[in-house]
């Protein structure tokens, strides 16, 4: 069996290491003496990489969005989940922003819709849970949750899904809270989160050295797409986080062999604040 | 027993008018603190999953109160289902915003704040403030002030509806009732018999330890 683990499942468990096997799972070095944004994402698309907005769903043909390869709506009837594909684009407007968002930064990417509002309150948290379990069975490179959620009974299951995304090579992006109530996913250490700076650069990323929160992205006064073809100024972090998956897209694209670990380095070394002129 | 307390408290403390004063307060203030047009307070009614609007302060105060719609669409329900708090303007610029809420009431926001009012795991409702002034770019001050506002509202939203539930437990036929009815008798009562019932209510007490 081999003990280089991450290629395929079948691979799996690697719980130990014979000495013999050192040698076998040798893994080459991406970094460079100093990884400055140019190294990150110098040049970069997003071209090949796949990411994936969980939110209110994105409005087809939209000119600041562009092509959608895929959308999807997750649904409640009783007890049942459904995933469908679904043609009937946004019923609120911020899945579209945060579309409009990462295509901004990172034009080439691949785009998937997931709407996982429209459920009602109630039906809310298993429809997000359920979006997130498809997402990542789909093995999304970066899936942007502009969302959380406070309901306790959910929060080991999105928890163990964190952690599943993180494995799996699926970076999880989530919006902060700026409020004193407690709410997920943002804060596991497996998810990237982000609140906002007042910095109107799209691309300024500061690392916190108070985590929960880890990053601050670019969320105020954002001119964002929205329904009906129209661009709107939005606020919140909400909008910041669709800044941070832009830019993830954009270092996978050049770095595709980085890990959830490897990319969040990365972005704390190329932040704003830390060295990445 | 939060229920029990809450039940009591109703009876001899709160009514519905004054928790729903302090609402309209809340809206009033909001609005006059960002210099808005209209400021409202939705509370969301979990059992027919919908939003109701319970307080609302400038455009739309006379005609809105009482008005419902589904707990998941627009802004609104974005914000509930998502607990984040949402900053828009050029909504007019949203042609089905524009003209679904003409449609349902009256008058279309250029810009709106979205924040949900939430209550340890639960999310009561959401405060909007609609309209701040045009050509004055938001801040990050401003959405913590909104988070303030909101943290509020989701108490004056709460003690709400433990009233609510408190005054429903009261108006049955069961234990609760005859609590509450103690609770009010004793708060009507001449000195003399108030002094009396707190005695026996202190004796009763002891009794149970």
């Amino acid at each position: 069996m081999s003990v280089v683990a991450h290629e395929t499942d079948e691979d799996l468990p690697a719980w130990s290491l014979p000495a013999s096997a050192g040698e076998s799972i040798h893994l080459p070095s991406v970094w460079p003496e100093r990884v400055t944004r140019e190294w990150a994402f110098g040049g970069a698309t997003g071209a090949g990489v796949r990411v994936c907005v969980l939110d209110s769903g994105v409005e087809l043909e939209h000119p600041l969005v562009g092509e959608v390869q895929r959308s999807v709506a997750v649904t409640k009837e009783g007890d049942e989940i459904h995933v469908d594909d679904d043609d009937s684009g946004d019923l609120c407007g911020h899945g579209t922003a945060c579309a409009g968002i990462i295509r901004a930064l990172a034009p080439e990417c691949d785009l998937t819709s997931v709407r996982v509002l429209g459920a009602g309150y109630t039906g809310s948290a298993p429809v997000l849970l359920a979006g997130l379990e498809w997402a990542i069975g789909e093995g999304f490179d970066i899936v942007n949750m502009s969302l959380s959620t406070t309901k306790r009974q959910y929060v080991d299951r999105l928890h163990e899904l964190a952690d599943r995304a993180y494995f799996k090579r699926t970076m999880l992006i989530a919006s902060a809270h700026n409020m004193p109530v407690e709410s997920f996913p943002w804060r596991f250490a497996s998810v990237v989160s982000v609140g906002s700076h007042e910095s109107l650069d799209p691309l300024a990323l500061y690392a916190n050295p108070n985590p929960p929160v880890e990053f601050f992205a670019r969320g105020l006064n954002v001119d964002v797409a929205w329904l009906g073809g129209a661009t709107i100024n939005a606020t919140g972090n909400s909008f910041a986080t669709p800044h941070v998956a832009g830019m993830c897209a954009l270092v996978l694209s050049k770095h595709p062999e980085l890990t959830p670990f490897q990319l969040k380095s990365v972005l704390h070394l190329t932040a704003t604040n830390v060295g990445g002129a | 027993m939060s229920d029990l307390r809450a039940a009591v408290a109703a009876g001899v403390f709160g009514t519905d008018e004054a928790f729903r004063s302090l609402l309209q307060s809340t809206v009033e203030t909001a609005r006059a603190i960002f210099h808005a047009k209209a400021s409202s307070v939705f509370l969301l009614d979990e059992e027919a999953d919908e939003l109701v609007f319970e307080a609302v302060a400038g455009e739309g105060a006379d005609t809105l109160v009482g008005r419902r719609f589904p707990s998941s669409t627009g802004v609104a329900g974005w914000v509930l289902v998502t607990r984040q708090p949402l900053v828009v303007d050029d909504l007019t610029k949203d042609t089905r915003f524009s003209r679904d809420a003409a449609a349902s009431t009256g008058y279309v926001p250029r810009g709106m704040m979205a924040v949900p009012l939430l209550a340890e795991e639960k999310a009561l409702g959401v405060l909007e403030v609609l309209d701040r002034p045009a050509g004055i770019p938001f801040t990050l001050a401003e959405m913590d002030l909104l988070g303030l506002f909101a943290n509020q509202a989701a108490i004056a939203l709460d003690l709400l509806q433990r009233a609510r539930r408190a005054q429903a437990a009261l108006a049955g036929e069961g234990e609760l009732a005859a609590l509450g009815r103690f609770a009010a008798r004793l708060e009507d009562a001449t000195e003399e018999t108030r002094a009396a019932g707190l005695q026996l209510l202190a004796a009763l007490e002891q009794l149970l330890g």
